[in-house]
């Protein structure tokens, strides 16, 4: 019993985390120039591969052969989105230059 | 057991510092002055929180006496990184594909993980958690399949014109309500071993049926949904895993897509369901026709050259046609030959012009525009009566009066870029073929519009050659 009630308020704390961080995103997110949408997915992407730190447990803790396997697949497919997605993001953003002088 | 918990509160610490690099990374991505920091800020919570969790990984397996395989983690992330590095490397013209096969990526890792995750607590797992497992795995799997269908469509190894059927939405929605019971049992019956893979199927066919009746018109509405649903799925996993920076990760990544894909369906004047079970091209197709032997009049790129040579304000307005010919590059130089001769030259950008969010923008800024030449459609819409010359390039709908006039046509209410109220108006055009909606183009017939027939890059690159002179 006390172990559902345990589950219970972990759920409902990731709720609160995930609300807020909803909230978060739509503020941070409706500030960003349509100019630079396209490498906010790219980054957004490879942020959102922080899955493979699941599929990275799954492949040390090797519980079962068909965790193995799965989970290795997965962290091929969450490595390439994060090495890929934060190259390409990197490409695009280079490209990007003002035709006034920098003010950095 | 302290061991243990002081493990717990470690990772802890990490995953909140790469929460914060995550959330940073985004806010510092609002403008591009400060966008590369961005960058740094989430590869360093990336590299925390992989470095982490490879530590505690260790510290765990020390305290239950399991060996913990890391030669597979280091095969695994070996091969990722080396299928990373050249899809992180591929031309600036496909990235709308490269986008969607990223999604798929990322769907495919998150329905995996779940996927082990349900073999491996079945029958015990809680109803919450199985759940919040059904929901991972269904967004997950509709995502994968439906990214790889945009992937394939973009990159054009699968037919770009939306396919329909009688039925279609039936189907459809009878396909979801299936998968939906059958995660109902699940969570009720979480030994049903044997349903669980039929859900998935169901989950990745839904996926595939989801995209086929959308048309390349669409795809920016789309490729933002399906990063919306390949976020919410990791979120979802973050629940089953009870990883907080998962749902925090995964919030940020629905959101954003979210975010894109409103922006997206307003400037198409059209709302979500339209976009998912309207199927667009066919209606318009049907709109189309009859209209043929109306006269236009085109013009020579010397007659071209002189006209813009004449003009102190000049407005590209790029599309989707300008990254098929691959014209930027020439675009450019027009815009440097141009700015020589003292014309103010700027770019008015459609938010649904091109296949994604921003992709004029980025291909623009790849040929080196300056990207404060590069307008907003509010910012510069006001400023068309002024303008002397708008050169529309492989744009069609985005300009089309018709969305403001004519209640008949498929695209009336579209937010469109105001033209025609420019002196003079040059379309570059390979002919007078309805273009990939079908839908006819007003703007064509006007008196002050003339056609310039041919490719876009063989075009531009001749009125260049007639400005040199």
């Amino acid at each position: 019993m006390s172990q559902v009630v345990l589950m219970g308020t972990a759920l409902i704390d990731g709720l609160f985390v995930f609300m807020l961080a909803g909230f978060i995103g739509f503020e941070v997110i409706k500030r960003i120039s349509p100019l630079l949408h396209t490498p906010l997915m790219s980054i957004t992407n490879a942020l959102d591969a922080i899955a493979v730190v699941g599929a990275i447990v799954l492949v040390g803790r090797n519980e079962s052969p068909l965790a193995h396997v799965l989970g290795i697949l997965a962290v091929i497919a969450a490595t390439s989105n994060i090495v890929g997605g934060f190259l390409i993001t990197d490409r695009m953003l280079k490209m990007f230059k003002s035709s006034r002088p920098t003010k950095s | 057991m302290t061991t243990f918990a002081g493990s717990q509160a470690f990772i802890g610490i990490i995953y909140l510092i790469a929460s914060a690099l995550f959330i940073l990374a985004l806010k510092w991505m609002n403008a591009p002055p400060t966008a590369r920091r961005g960058i740094l800020s989430g590869e360093i919570g990336m590299v925390l929180a992989i470095g982490g969790t490879l530590l505690q990984l260790g510290v765990d397996g020390k305290l239950e006496h399991i060996s913990i395989d890391y030669t597979w983690i280091f095969i695994a992330l070996g091969i990722g990184t080396a299928i990373g590095v050249p899809l992180g490397l591929v031309q600036m013209t496909a990235v709308p594909q490269r986008t969607a096969l990223s999604h798929a990526f990322g769907a495919f890792c998150v329905t995996l993980v779940g996927t082990s995750e349900f073999y491996l607590g079945t029958p015990h797992i809680p109803a919450f958690k199985m759940a919040v497992l059904c929901c991972e795995v269904i967004l997950g799997g509709l995502t994968v399949t439906g990214s790889l269908m945009a992937a394939g469509k973009l990159q054009e190894v699968l037919p770009q014109r939306p396919i329909t059927f009688k039925g279609q939405n039936f189907v459809n929605l009878t396909m979801l309500a299936v998968a939906i019971v059958l995660a109902v049992y699940l969570v009720h019956d979480p030994g049903a071993t044997h349903l669980y893979p039929v859900m998935v199927g169901i989950a990745l066919m839904f996926g595939v049926m989801l995209v086929i009746p959308i048309g390349g018109a669409d795809m920016p509405t789309v490729i933002s949904l399906l990063n919306s649903y390949a976020g919410l799925s990791a979120a979802a996993m973050g629940f089953v895993l009870n990883n907080k920076l998962l749902i925090i990760a995964g919030a940020l990544d629905g959101s954003s897509g979210l975010i894109l894909s409103v922006i997206m369906s307003k400037a198409m004047n059209r709302s979500f369901t339209n976009v998912l079970f309207g199927a667009f091209g066919q209606v318009a197709a049907a709109a189309a026709g009859g209209q043929e032997a109306r006269p236009v009049k085109s013009a020579s790129p010397e007659e071209a050259a002189g006209i813009l040579a004449a003009a102190s304000r000049v407005v590209v307005v790029p599309g989707y046609g300008m990254a098929v010919a691959q014209a930027q590059h020439k675009v450019r130089e027009l815009y440097d030959a141009l700015t020589k001769r003292g014309i103010d030259v700027r770019f008015a950008i459609h938010p649904v012009a091109g296949r994604m969010p921003g992709h004029m923008n980025v291909l623009l800024a790849e040929a080196d525009v300056p990207y404060d030449r590069l307008m907003e459609m509010d910012d510069i819409n006001g400023d068309f009566p002024q303008v002397d010359v708008s050169l529309i390039i492989g744009a069609n709908d985005v300009t089309n009066p018709a969305a403001k006039t004519d209640k008949a046509s498929p695209i009336y209410g579209m937010p469109v870029l105001d033209v025609e109220r420019s002196h003079t108006v040059m379309v570059i055009k390979r002919s007078m073929n309805p273009g990939f909606a079908g839908i006819d183009n007003p703007l064509y017939y006007m008196d002050q519009t003339l056609m310039l027939f041919g490719d876009a890059k063989v075009f531009v690159s001749n009125i260049v050659k007639e400005l040199a002179h």
